[in-house]
Parts: structure tokens; C-alpha cells; sequence
């Protein structure tokens, strides 16, 4: 009975270090919580055995300090860089038969365009910053095969109405852009093929407060209207508890607790997370 | 009538790791609710109440003792070791809980939230458009007050649209969490009503009340807290 629905996303044990590693590296991977890297090789644990579902139309927040290892996993499943073990399936791809480390570069790409959709804290990771934003858009509909101008042209506009972009900057280059609406045409471009899961790392960091409302506003406007499931990365606990349904605890690439958003915000269990807490009230 | 929620020896402390303390907020509760029934629990402040409320709907997590819920979907559950998937559901369809404090959703207006409640249990949006009308109505919320964000508003309407929320989805199980505190007589009055229409719809209803005496007549049976324990 506790199985009455299935994962989109199944992440299983995924592990990514830096660094080639020795053999007191294992005792450090089932140790301590203190550090994330190797005293003896240095090689850098960033995320250690990380297990989780994500279920449809639901967000799933990842929470945890500078350095815990958030960003390496979000980037480990969008094959920015390679997991060093682990394994992860997903429900509308190949119906989770395959586990998608292992596929084909030819694969990923498709994953990559149809699968995920990504926004980074850095927009520049994303963006083409010189060119206007509908080309950016293009550029993500092209890559999954698109070639007819008009629809392109259609969908670009559907996409920026959907994230408020007002219609008269639509030919502008994102590099003529506030931060929040570089932002903005970054989710644009990630939905632009209708992907099932949305990955957004610190979408929100370094923005003024008034903007950052805003997007977050956005996100969650979308994920009511397109009910689509997201992976929301932040360092900061008011973020997810605006948007998350549930919420895993790293710390030093492990997860620590994981738990419905207002029982891990109302009765933490591990002392970091209730350091985390308190300083956020 | 069968029993819809049963609690056997709950026992719930919390653990202040950074402040070294440890702080115990309820022992050994054991309690069932029947089908239909509304049962009240009273009890001084910081005896443990709102405790026993929710690690029923999971915002605490209970550390002892089983929380028995015969649950439409799942059959009898454990709530205390269901899966946070299967709380989700149930928090979505089965079991609903009004607090003091509303939740403020960003961007979305009173009716909007009130809508989305209907909305996310399946109906089409007639019907939720139609029951929303009703019941802010019921609640006389200030009608320039619907299409706005309840960011702004002040506590007692805030409070009045929290509980609407609540009550619009006819949970199986209410829990209800002081849903009269700060709110003048007359506005308590209308929490009152509806909660004697859902009595008579048969929706079960567990409700802390520090002036019990208000809901008269409407309680089939009272618990006393007192320092973590049941004491009648
Ligand atoms: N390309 C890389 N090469 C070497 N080490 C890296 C690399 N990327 C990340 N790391 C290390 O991996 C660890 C986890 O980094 P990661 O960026 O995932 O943390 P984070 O939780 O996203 O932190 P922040 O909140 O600062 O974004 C850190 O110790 C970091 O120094
Ligand atoms: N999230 C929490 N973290 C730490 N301690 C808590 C928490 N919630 C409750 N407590 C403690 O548990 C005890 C019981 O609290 P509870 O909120 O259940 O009391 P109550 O009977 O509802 O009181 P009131 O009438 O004031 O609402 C109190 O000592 C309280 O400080
Ligand atoms: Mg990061
Ligand atoms: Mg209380
Ligand atoms: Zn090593």
C-alpha cells in the first residue's frame, strides 16, 4: 500500500566525487558528517549515496548550506557533469526501465531537451546573452527538432507570456536585462519543450527581495497551471517553505532528514537542520 | 457508529539540540474518535494540545504510539508511519486542519485559494466557483476582499478565510486548532454554524476550544489536558 503511485523521478544512491579517491575515502563516506572531503587525497565527496523519489506535479525542495552539495546533484542529473555511481529512472523515459547514467550521450541530449528543463542561479550558463530572447527559445526548440519559424515564433511568445516578459522587450537580448527578467526568459527557455521535471538551482540568489518575490510567485503560478514537478535548490529555508511540498536536508553531500515542508520547518529532527530553522525566524 | 481515528499511547517530546533541552509535550495519550462524532479537548496553555493535533496531520512528527485513521483510500493507516506521499493525499482528500495562522499563498487571491481547495479534490470549476461564493459569503468576507491577496489582510479575516478553506473541502476528519481564538463574538458565531452544518453533514471533528462552553451542545464529549496527559 505504500506504493499507490509511482515516482517520476527515482534517484538511487548517486555519488559524485572530485578527485580519484584512496581507500580512507570509504571509511569518510560512511563517517562523519564534519567535512565532504578526503584529508588523506583530498579528493572532494560531494555527494554521497543521495536516494530520493520526485512525484508528479509535486516540488521537492533540497535545502542545505554553501558547499553541501545541491548544485553537484542537480548538474549530475541534467549530465552537466558525470555521477560517479548511482543510479537514476525516469517515468517518461523509456518508463523508468533505464537507468539514464548510463545511456548513450545521444540519449542524454534527449533527456537534456525533452526531459529536463534547467534554470541556473547564473544565467549565463543558459543564456546567449547577445542574442534576442525569442532566439533563445528557439535555440531549445530547434534542439528538439523544431523547424518551422511560425511555431517557433508562436510558442516563443506563449512561453514569455506564461513568464510575464512584456511583449516589446521580447527582441531584446537578455545582456539588456534585470536580473529578474534574465531570469524569467531562463524559465522560458527551460519550458520551451514541455518537460516533465523542472530543475531549478537558486533561481532566486542575489536578487533584490521585491524580484525575488516575483519569480518565486512565477514558479509557483507555473507549477499550478502546467503541474509540472520541480526540484527547487536553495540555500535558503523561506525559499522552500514558499514553494515546497517536501524538502530534503544536505549537509556535507549527505542527506540528513527529509520530511513534509512544515514538520521539517516545525519540528526538525537533526541539529543542523534546527539551526537552520532558528535562524531563519 | 465505527471508529474513524484511534490513538494508542502517543507520546511526543521534542529535542532542542543547539539550547540542550529537551522539552516533553505529551505522554501516553490514547483516545478514539467515532465516526460523526465532534469531540473537544481542552486543557491550560502548553498542555499539550495542539500537540496531539498535529502529529495527527504530520506537522510533528509522533515518536511514540500509533495514530490508527480507517482512511477511505488506504484503509486503516498508520499515521505516524505513513509514507509523506500518502499524508499529502490524505491532507488533500481525507483529513483537514484549521489553524490560527493561514498559510499565505503567493499570488493568489482569497477566491483563488478557496477555489483551488474545490478544485484540487476533483470537482469541475463550476461547482468550485459556485461553493466559493457560498462560503465567503457565509463568512461575510468583505467582497472587495475576494480578488485580493491575503497578504494583506488583518487577522480575523485572514483567520475567516483560513477556516473556509478548510471547511469547503468536507473533510472526513477536521482537526480544528482554536478556530474561534481572536476572532469578536459575532464572527464566532459563524464559525459555530458551520461547524454545526458539517456535524449534521457527518464530518468528524476533533477541536481545541479554550471556551468550550461556546460550542454547547454542539460537543458530544470533552478531553481535559493537563501537562502532557488526559486527566478525566
Ligand atoms: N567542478 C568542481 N571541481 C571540484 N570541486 C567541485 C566542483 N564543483 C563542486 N565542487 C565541490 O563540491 C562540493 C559541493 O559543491 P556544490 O556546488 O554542489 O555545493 P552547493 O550545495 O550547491 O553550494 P552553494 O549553496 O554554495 O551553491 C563543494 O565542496 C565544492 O567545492
Ligand atoms: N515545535 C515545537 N518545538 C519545541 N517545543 C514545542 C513545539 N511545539 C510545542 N512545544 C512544547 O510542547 C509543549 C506543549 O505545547 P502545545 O503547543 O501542544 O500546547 P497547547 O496545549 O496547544 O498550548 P496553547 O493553548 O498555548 O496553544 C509546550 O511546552 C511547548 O513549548
Ligand atoms: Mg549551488
Ligand atoms: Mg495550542
Ligand atoms: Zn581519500
Amino acid at each position: 500500500m505504500t506504493h499507490f503511485e509511482e515516482p517520476i523521478l527515482k534517484v538511487r544512491e548517486l555519488s559524485k566525487k572530485f578527485g580519484d579517491g584512496c581507500d580512507s575515502c570509504n571509511s569518510l563516506i560512511e563517517g562523519s558528517l564534519d567535512r565532504n572531503y578526503c584529508p588523506v587525497c583530498g579528493t572532494i565527496h560531494a555527494c554521497q549515496k543521495i536516494s530520493f523519489d520526485l512525484y508528479r506535479g509535486e516540488i521537492l525542495g533540497i535545502v542545505g548550506e554553501s558547499g553541501s552539495g545541491k548544485s553537484t546533484l542537480v548538474r549530475c542529473l541534467y549530465f552537466d557533469q558525470e555521477a560517479t555511481a548511482g543510479n537514476a529512472y525516469i517515468k517518461d523515459y523509456s518508463d523508468g526501465q533505464e537507468n539514464i547514467f548510463s545511456v548513450t550521450s545521444q540519449k542524454k541530449r534527449y533527456i537534456r531537451d525533452h526531459i529536463f528543463g534547467m534554470v541556473y542561479q547564473n544565467p549565463y550558463l543558459s543564456l546567449k546573452m547577445r542574442f534576442t530572447s525569442l532566439s533563445n527559445v528557439a535555440e531549445k526548440l530547434i534542439a528538439a527538432g523544431n523547424r518551422n519559424v511560425g511555431k517557433m515564433l508562436d510558442r516563443g511568445h506563449q512561453l514569455f507570456d506564461h513568464v510575464n516578459l512584456e511583449g516589446f522587450r521580447r527582441k531584446d537580448a537578455p545582456a539588456t536585462f534585470s536580473g529578474g527578467m534574465q531570469q524569467r526568459v531562463q524559465i522560458a527557455k527551460a519550458l520551451s519543450n514541455n518537460p516533465p521535471i523542472l530543475l531549478l538551482d537558486e533561481v532566486t540568489t542575489g536578487l533584490d527581495l521585491s524580484v525575488q518575490a516575483n519569480v518565486l510567485d512565477l514558479i509557483k503560478e507555473l507549477q499550478r497551471e502546467l503541474e509540472i514537478s520541480m526540484i527547487v535548490v536553495s540555500h535558503d529555508l523561506s525559499v522552500i517553505r514558499m514553494l515546497a511540498d517536501r524538502t530534503i536536508v544536505m549537509l556535507n553531500g549527505k542527506v540528513i532528514e527529509h520530511g513534509l515542508t512544515d514538520q521539517i520547518l516545525e519540528d526538525p529532527q537533526h541539529p543542523y537542520t534546527q539551526q537552520l530553522v532558528h535562524s531563519l525566524l | 457508529m465505527s471508529i474513524i481515528l484511534k490513538i494508542e499511547d502517543l507520546s511526543k517530546s521534542f529535542t532542542l539540540h543547539n539550547l540542550d533541552r529537551h522539552i516533553k509535550a505529551c505522554n501516553n495519550i490514547s483516545l478514539a474518535v467515532k465516526q460523526g462524532e465532534f469531540v473537544g479537548i481542552t486543557g491550560k496553555s502548553g498542555s499539550g494540545k495542539s500537540t496531539i493535533l498535529k502529529s495527527i496531520y504530520r506537522t510533528y512528527l509522533p515518536e511514540q504510539g500509533s495514530i490508527w485513521y480507517n482512511s477511505l483510500k488506504f484503509g486503516l493507516i498508520n499515521l505516524s508511519e505513513a509514507s509523506e506521499r500518502q499524508i499529502i493525499y490524505l491532507r488533500k482528500y481525507e483529513i483537514g486542519y484549521v489553524s490560527q495562522f493561514l498559510k499565505v499563498m503567493p499570488r493568489t487571491t482569497a477566491r483563488e485559494i478557496v477555489e483551488d481547495a474545490v478544485l484540487e479534490m476533483g470537482h469541475d470549476s463550476e461547482v468550485a466557483m459556485q461553493e466559493t461564493v457560498k462560503i465567503l459569503s457565509h463568512f461575510e468576507l468583505d467582497q472587495e476582499l475576494w480578488d485580493s491577496y491575503p497578504a494583506t489582510f488583518s487577522g480575523g479575516e485572514k483567520l475567516r478565510l483560513n477556516v473556509a478553506h478548510a471547511m469547503i473541502k468536507r473533510p472526513r476528519l477536521l482537526l480544528l486548532d482554536e478556530p474561534t481564538a481572536s476572532l469578536d463574538s459575532y464572527n464566532k458565531q459563524k464559525v459555530k454554524v458551520l461547524i454545526e452544518q458539517l456535524k449534521n453533514e457527518g464530518t468528524t471533528m476533533l477541536g481545541i476550544f479554550h471556551d468550550i462552553e461556546f460550542m454547547g451542545g454542539l460537543c458530544d464529549r470533552e478531553f481535559n489536558m493537563h501537562q502532557g496527559v488526559i486527566d478525566n
